[in-house]
């Protein structure tokens, strides 16, 4: 049974995600425990796997019994592993969630949204666990066509969004199966691990070079780094609070996912680095990517949006990390990963929870936020802090390892672009505080009987819940993160880093 | 000399021109419904382009195993074949490009109902007014 879990945890949401549409007309109420109990034993499972690797190394399984590199591969190595737990574990708080959340929102299209939730997880647990090039481009597009589905659900203007989405979506979804096709005629094999073998003796050819662009070109637009990020906004402000608490967490982190892999794992780091030396261009643009990002955040008026704007500037961090290609910028890049998936589904979660109490998002509109919804706030402040890197949170440690990785890079201007960047982070989360903290509504001059004393409306327990796990998941990922390094990281840093 | 450089790669040839056909299709034209059509085309390019890699000339088969299953059966050399996995492949790439067409379009359904046009310019033009207003 135990060899069998990296094939149950893609059976488990793809089955339940079928069966759904014939539970949901029996009984509408049905869909919610049903999608927490699948996404919660999914996450058993990946939490198992995680524990079968660490405890014994990296697990190859060989689906429908066919030898790798004909058949396909998955195999778990930490990295994956660590993923895996990562999107089970936002998946599962979000389906929480999304019981009253849904209920509000999407009263009527609840077995849709639950099918869709469903597939989603699944397509994007295929994608970090499968070791074939071509199963990835399947689960990705599974993955983005059940998030395209559920992001055209939320408001009137969303299915214009999202249409934006599906047009780039496919685009950078093309690119890579073209790059895919251009490995394919070369080396006439699919498997991440044999093309690894393959690949060295052709470095020098051109149709390589034009594969590995082609795949990054892909994946830069599926994860919307800086100049290919202009559908992301709109796409998840637009969307339902529970998916944007999914979609914004996972989904461009999945995307760094894969950077890594093409640029470590599928090449040797020597290529991207020496051959064809995109890392410095790489690095750049991740620069630039973190500080436009910032900015457009701090232009914003809407809270939701400006944390749209915040996630481009994340997906900078991640690269940046990547694109120094040493060691301690590797570490950086994973621990933004994990702290990107736990700080942003606190913050869009509570977001969201906002949105159910006041009715949109306006930073105006949020007074007296803090003795509203204490803990709210309080969970959205503990996000605030990772974001911006204030110890002991897991937003502090990946950015002093993308320090340490800048200085051992020498790149100075970056750390000057790096320590501006914090100081934007600061200025607009401390904008939201500052006006949920101290200040007060507009007086209403023309009102005689006296305000009513501001109580204390929490949202619902299901939704309250995930919101203050996520929380707590930020600050034990940061106390923790020294065993997540020694663990999970150091094991799956690249030969020659 | 340039013409046998373009002979002896027609396939790819074909496969970009089309692949920027659509890719003009979705940059240029301001109809969601013709941006769509571009993006299926750029699909198709695609899809064209690993059905043509597959292709020997001369004298192949296309079955790998000879004779009935059983005894009789014998693989036969991979040179006197057509390799079918591209083409397996693009079984595969076909449904998900019709499933992301049928999405767009029942996305495109929506926009339609919200603002009675599909015209890109129309529909900004509408949001902005719309947004001014308050509506």
């Amino acid at each position: 049974m135990t060899q069998h879990f990296p094939a149950l945890i893609i059976v488990i949401p793809l089955l339940a995600a079928i069966l759904t549409p014939l539970i949901g007309p029996l009984n509408r109420r049905l869909c919610y425990p049903w999608l927490v109990l699948s996404i919660g034993l999914t996450g058993c499972l990946a939490i198992a796997l995680m524990a079968q690797v660490i405890m014994s190394g990296p697990i190859s399984y060989n689906m429908g019994n066919w030898a790798p590199p004909w058949g396909i591969e998955y195999r778990i190595d930490q990295l994956n592993a660590l993923l895996m737990v990562l999107i089970t574990g936002a998946g599962f708080l979000g389906s929480i969630y999304s019981g009253p959340s849904f209920a509000k929102e999407l009263p009527d299209q609840l077995t849709t949204a639950t099918t869709l939730y469903l597939l989603m997880i699944c397509g994007l647990l295929g994608i970090v666990i499968t070791g074939d090039l071509f199963n990835i481009f399947v689960f990705l597009e599974i993955a983005s066509l059940s998030g395209y589905g559920l992001l055209a659900c939320g408001s009137p203007d969303a299915p214009l969004a999202t249409f934006r989405y599906i047009i780039m979506g496919t685009i950078g979804a093309s690119c890579y199966l073209l790059g895919v096709g251009y490995l394919y005629i070369s080396t006439g094999s699919l498997n991440l691990a044999d093309l690894h073998n393959l690949l060295p003796g052709l470095y020098h050819s051109r149709v390589i070079l034009t594969a590995g662009a082609l795949m990054l070109i892909g994946i830069s637009l599926k994860m919307a780094l800086f100049p290919l990020h202009a559908w992301l906004p709109e796409a998840y402000y637009e969307a339902p609070s529970a998916v944007s608490g999914v979609v914004a967490p996972l989904y461009t982190k999945v995307g760094g996912y894969l950077m890594i892999r093409i640029m470590y794992n599928l090449f040797e780091p020597r290529f991207f680095t020496e051959i064809v030396p995109l890392t410095s261009l790489l690095s750049w643009v991740a620069i630039i990517a973190l500080l436009i990002g910032s900015i457009y955040a701090i232009a914003q008026k809407d809270l939701k949006k400006m944390l749209c704007y915040s996630v481009i500037a994340q997906v900078g961090y991640i690269v940046l990390g990547i694109a120094l290609a040493n060691r301690a910028g590797f570490t950086s890049s994973i621990l933004t990963m994990i702290n990107e998936v736990c700080t942003k589904s606190c913050i869009f979660l509570a977001t969201g929870a906002i949105i159910y109490r006041i009715g949109n998002s306006r930073i105006d509109n949020l007074q007296h936020l803090f003795r509203r919804m204490p803990y709210t706030m309080l969970a959205f402040t503990i996000g605030a802090f990772s974001m911006i890197g204030v110890p002991p949170t897991c937003g502090f440690f990946s950015k002093l390892y993308l320090l340490f990785g800048c200085i051992a890079g020498g790149h100075w201007t970056f750390i000057a672009a790096l320590l501006i960047s914090t100081i934007l982070n600061v200025i607009y989360f401390f904008r939201v505080i500052k006006v949920a903290c101290f200040e007060d509504p507009k007086p209403d001059y023309g009102r005689t009987e006296a305000y009513p004393e501001i109580e204390v409306e929490e949202v619902p327990a299901a939704m309250l819940i995930p919101i203050l796990i996520a929380a707590s998941s930020i600050v034990i990922t940061g106390l923790g993160s020294h065993w997540i390094v020694a663990n999970l990281i150091n094991p799956m840093i690249p030969v020659g880093f | 000399m340039i013409l046998d450089f373009i002979i002896s790669k027609y396939n790819f040839w074909l496969y970009v021109i089309i692949m920027m056909i659509g890719l003009y299709a979705m940059l240029a034209k301001r109809n969601l419904v013709k941006k769509l059509i571009g993006m299926n085309i750029f699909q198709t390019a695609i899809i064209l382009f690993y059905v043509s890699i597959g292709v020997k000339k001369g004298n192949v088969n296309v079955p790998i195993i000879v004779g009935s299953h059983g005894h009789e059966s014998q693989i036969i050399h991979a040179a006197d074949y057509l390799n079918p996995l591209p083409h397996v492949l693009m079984l595969t790439a076909i449904v998900v490009s019709i499933a992301t067409t049928g999405v767009a379009l029942a996305v495109l359904i929506q926009i339609y109902r919200r603002y009675h046009t599909l015209d890109e310019d129309e529909i900004i033009q509408i949001k902005q007014s719309r947004q001014e207003t308050g509506v």
